[in-house]
């Protein structure tokens, strides 16, 4: 009762207060109320946090709707069988969870023109959506794309759509470098890797025809090893991903690789695709000391030999090992004018750097301009870990998976380690 | 807490180990058999072994990466059965939940370690990040790879 009073009396100031706000301007946003630590987040001057939902799941993308409604997919089903969280506004900037539905695990989940897209890790849905946001038919949804391949290693199904109807799907390779034997030291890479063919790419299907498998797709991107964030530039109407760089050089080829270059590389990339666009997986990777592609050691490489081969130049690339798990274009107007059309992409963070030091578990900023990225990179919200003893250990409170713009313009964050929502707003005053 | 015992329970045996030694400075490496169950030594090799092949995937602490690499802290598959535990580094294993969690790394053959690193390496496993299970002996791996080869 101790503990419910206060609340119940602070959620009665919070009404009338947000009543009498209403009173007098009928539509002015509930303020959002930054927490007193930031969530203990670390951000730029300015910047404010909170968090606004304790999930408990394992919150892998999400999205919001114009009215503020959160969808939130889970890596697994939860205790109710709910694989999709609804969270609905409550006071101070905060969601509720208000329900759930489809009974799958998966990663993927978009919105585009009034419907709800979701994966599971072999198959994309959507809902439709009413004027509200509010999902239509929960337990029937058209199931758009089908039978897609999932052979446990980078499973999982991220998902986007452009302007024109299409939604691109990114299928994973199940392998690290498509040795004979995946991960085993000395083993060389499978001649024109078979894998190519059903994934390692970003397919192309449309958005609104159903049951769509590997045939009625396009094989739009190839040579990406695994994509888990990724978006659609409007500006330069292009689709931007972030891959997540090959793992082990040392462990599988000790004699080329030292521990510390292992750790290194190869680079985490951000690329620019077009349609055919080949990114070199797995015959090559991306050294970003030297800015140049190499050969991979299962296919001829030496750890010097540059790459041979026409293949698509990295648009940026960023530390090893980090997994880059969403990639977000900012277009909202909160944040000052520097942050407009630039990317946030969320580092899920490493495991394979050691004996070096583990490093991510951030949310880094990326300047474009027209397009195209411009200037350097800067992390702009960290310490999710908690400490920095955590993330070198590799063992942080948080990992940052998701990201989405609110109506607002706020950036949210989810985390499929505790399921924690962190909302970002700028608080200070612009002139 | 752990951690600190098993430690103590190493210290001490290495005290022991160099007490030993001073008495008999000639048996170097007691090419006798370790007749007790968890002599320093092989603890230490053990370690070596691990941080070269093991400790990428499953961590510095044991505890793996959740989804990807299992955990080596008090599994029933690290406690457990020690022929199926030597199995796991002779053949590899895959699309295998460890109690109950699914994790999606391929984890490759180690069938290049030798019987006795191999002894050493689950012997130290199974002595630290919280266990506490019998040694694996060299003579255990010899007869589990005679038995997987068959």
């Amino acid at each position: 009762m101790n503990r419910t009073l206060p609340r119940y009396l602070l959620l009665s100031a919070a009404v009338a207060g947000s009543l009498s706000l209403l009173a007098l301007r009928p539509s002015a946003p509930a303020a959002v109320v930054a927490d007193p630590n930031n969530a203990g987040l670390k951000l730029p001057a300015g910047f404010g946090a909170l968090v606004v939902a304790e999930t408990g799941g394992r919150a892998r993308h999400l999205v919001v709707t114009p009215k503020g409604i959160l969808y939130v997919k889970l890596n697994r089903p939860d205790k109710s069988g709910r694989g999709i969280l609804k969270l609905t506004p409550n006071v101070g900037g905060k969601v509720t969870v208000a329900g759930g539905f489809g009974n799958y695990g998966g990663t993927g989940i978009s919105l585009k023109d009034g419907y709800l897209y979701a994966s599971s890790d072999e198959d994309v849905y959507r809902y439709k959506l009413d004027g509200n946001g509010e999902v239509t038919n929960p337990t029937a949804p058209e199931k758009i794309v089908t039978g897609l391949i999932n052979r446990r290693q980078h499973e999982s199904k991220s998902i986007v759509l452009d302007n024109a109807g299409n939604l691109y799907v990114n299928i994973g390779a199940y392998s690290n470098s498509c040795q004979e034997q995946d991960r085993q030291k000395g083993s060389m890479g499978q001649p024109n890797c078979p894998i190519l063919e059903q994934a390692g790419g970003i397919w192309q299907f449309r958005a609104d025809k159903p049951n769509q498998g590997y045939a009625e797709g396009t094989r739009y991107a190839t040579g990406l090893r695994n994509v888990v964030g990724l978006d659609w530039n409007s500006q330069a109407n292009q689709l931007f991903v972030m891959q997540h760089g090959r793992d082990q050089l040392h462990d599988i080829f000790p004699e080329l690789y030292d521990t510390k270059q292992s750790a290194e590389l190869p680079a985490e990339c951000l690329y620019a695709l077009t349609k055919g666009a080949n990114a070199g997986w797995p015959y090559v990777y991306y050294d970003g000391q030297q800015r140049k592609l190499m050969q991979a050691p299962e296919y001829g490489g030496d750890g010097k030999k540059e790459a041979t081969g026409n293949y698509l130049q990295p648009a940026a690339a960023y530390p090893a090992h980090t997994a880059p798990n969403a990639l977000l274009f900012y277009t909202g107007t909160m944040f000052p004018e520097k942050y407009r059309h630039g990317a946030f992409i969320a580092f899920h963070g490493s495991w394979n750097r050691a004996p070096e030091p583990q490093k991510g578990y951030y949310v880094v900023f990326q300047p474009f301009k027209d397009g195209k990225p411009s200037g350097n990179w800067e992390v702009f919200a960290d310490n999710f870990a908690g400490t920095p003893e955590k993330a070198a250990a590799g063992r942080p409170d948080h990992k940052p998976c998701g990201l989405a713009q609110g109506p607002d313009g706020s950036l949210y964050v989810s985390d499929d380690s505790k399921g924690t929502i962190y909302r970002i707003v700028y608080t200070q005053k612009k002139s | 807490m752990k951690r600190f015992f098993v430690l103590l329970a190493a210290v001490t045996l290495l005290h022991g180990a160099a007490v030993a030694q001073q008495k008999k400075p000639v048996a170097k490496k007691p090419a006798g058999k370790p007749a007790t169950a968890m002599p320093a030594a092989r603890l230490a090799a053990g370690k070596t072994v691990y941080t070269q092949n093991c400790l990428t995937c499953h961590m510095a602490d044991g505890g793996g990466v959740e989804g990807m690499n299992p955990p080596l802290s008090k599994t029933t598959w690290v406690l457990g059965d020690k022929t199926r535990l030597v199995g796991v580094v002779l053949n590899g294993l895959q699309d295998q939940d460890i109690d109950g969690e699914p994790y999606r790394n391929v984890m490759p053959a180690q069938n290049q370690l030798t019987d006795q690193q191999i002894a050493d390496v689950l012997t130290y496993v199974r002595n630290s990040f919280g266990n506490k299970a019998s040694a694996v002996t060299p003579a255990e791996v010899k007869a589990a790879r005679a038995a997987n080869k068959k």
